[in-house]
């Protein structure tokens, strides 16, 4: 079972890809890029299709996914941690 | 496996291109006219009207649009005869003259002078002409090359980057060496990503045209903003489905042209390409404002990946609506033609996908009816530029 996606090595979030997700829960990620596996404690409930971080990010840290900049981050997040409109923002507009 | 010698079963025009579908359409000028083509279009069987709310007072390049979008939408070779019907004669002219450029029956009524009941009787007796005529064209095997398909997602979430976009990335990749004429758009849309599709341009002059119609439509951004968008950009729907910033959506986005297509030209709204590969159109990323665009510039089958589950159709282009949300395929089944949720849990790889795809793709264009033909959505949206004078 895999529990959340990673598109890139460099990415530091990953997706959510099944529904149910509690706090607590040992989560198997799949890197697709190099097709390998990492493990994630959630220390959130998360839905299906949100991110959790796969890093530790401190408040200001550009998050990467796809390997590419999805903007700044406005609280640290940490590994395991729900990873959203409450703590990331857009660079632009 | 689709290869060179693959064939669809289409309706050639008049004009030499292929269509996939046959309609008969009834096409108001103005919002004025909507009453009397919706009854035409309910007179007689098999014939459709497009209703829509603009083409009063509009003036300069959004009028101009106006016109390019009904003239393509009946140009469009899905679309065997049209029925214009206007509130006055002149406009409605202008419509069928470019519509008839095509060599396709086409023929106008203006409602001033004769009311609604004698231009619906008119009308009427003409589109039970054109329907039974239409009725009796044949189908016939046509190369994959004189296809042309559009693409845009909808209710995007972060699955929709993760599988049903990179799978219609990867029809795009194995239709362009076929010669097949593509598109996509959402300028907007693009924001983050933007120069990831530069590097596609074929030559620095495309480049050149992408880019400023990208910082031209970042400008509107800017001048009319009073937020950082979110909500409308990324939608509150988006937002719901995980995604956070438009540059993780933008991102998710150009999966869609896949990892070999390189982008041939940029098209205005509602503009036809001029050869086959991959072109960008400046548009909007209003799911039924882009479809319609694209219908309007002559694509006539269509893509549409979906995370959240947006439900849109197109009154004359079949909308091939895919999704890797395993909730969204269970929830909204009857509008999903292509569940690709497999790809999340490695039991697919995108390779198959992307075949899968392009079978259905196939078995649509030989006229099997898409989820949202069956469900009748028929979104026909104007693109605006502007208020009218």
């Amino acid at each position: 079972m895999i529990h959340f996606l990673v598109h890139d090595k460099k990415d530091t979030v990953g997706v959510i890809v099944v529904e149910g997700v509690k706090a607590g829960q040992e989560l198997v990620g799949w890197v697709m890029e190099g097709d390998s596996t990492i493990h994630v404690k959630a220390l959130n409930d998360v839905p299906i299709g949100h991110k959790v971080a796969t890093q530790a990010i401190k408040s200001g840290d550009t998050v990467i996914k796809y390997g590419h900049d999805i903007g700044k981050a406005v609280a640290e997040i940490r590994v395991g941690e729900h990873c959203h409109v409450h703590n990331l923002k857009t660079k632009r507009w | 496996m689709i290869s060179s010698k693959s064939t669809f079963w289409g309706y050639r025009r008049e004009n030499g291109r292929v269509g996939v579908r046959n309609h008969v359409i009834i096409l108001p000028v103005d919002d004025l006219s909507n009453a009397a083509c919706e009854a035409v279009g309910h007179n007689i069987k098999g014939t459709l009207a497009i209703p829509h709310p603009y083409g009063r007072l509009q003036f300069g390049a959004d009028l101009d649009l106006h016109f390019r979008t009904l003239i393509g939408t009946g140009a469009n070779p899905n679309v065997a005869a049209v029925v214009v019907i206007g509130i006055e004669d002149g406009w409605t002219q202008r419509v069928v003259e470019g519509i008839a450029k095509t060599g396709k029956p086409v023929v106008g009524f203006g409602i001033e002078l004769h009311g609604d009941h004698d231009t619906i009787m008119r009308a009427s007796k003409v589109a039970k002409e054109y329907v039974q005529w239409a009725s009796e064209l044949r189908r016939e095997e046509c190369p994959i090359n004189e296809l042309w398909v559009s693409t845009k997602c909808g209710e995007s979430d972060t699955t929709s980057g993760c599988g049903s976009n990179p799978t219609v990335g990867n029809a795009f990749d194995k239709l362009e060496p076929l010669g097949v004429t593509m598109c996509f758009g959402e300028t907007t849309e693009l924001t983050g990503g933007e120069l990831i599709v530069a590097d596609r341009c074929a030559t620095p002059q495309v480049r050149e045209q992408f880019m400023k119609m990208f910082d031209r439509y970042q400008e509107v951004i800017d001048k009319n903003k009073t937020s950082d968008l979110s909500e409308s950009q990324p939608t509150k729907g988006n937002i719901a489905g995980g995604l956070t910033t438009i540059e993780e959506k933008a991102l998710g986005n150009i999966q869609k042209i896949g990892h070999k297509c390189k982008v041939v030209g940029v098209l205005d709204k509602a503009e036809d390409p001029t050869g086959p590969g991959l072109w960008f159109m400046d548009s909007s990323s209003a799911a039924a404002e882009m479809v319609t665009l694209c219908g309007a510039s002559g694509y006539v089958v269509h893509f549409f990946p979906t995370g959240q589950g947006n439900v849109i159709g197109n009154p004359i282009v079949p909308v091939i609506k895919l999704s890797a949300n395993p909730r969204t395929c269970r929830t909204m089944s009857e509008h999903i033609d292509l569940d690709v949720s497999g790809l999340l849990q490695r039991q697919k790889n995108m390779d198959q996908c992307g075949d899968e795809l392009l079978e259905v793709m196939l078995r649509t264009c030989n006229g099997r009816l898409t989820a949202a033909e069956a469900l009748g959505h028929r979104e026909f949206v104007l693109t605006r530029l502007y208020e009218s004078a």
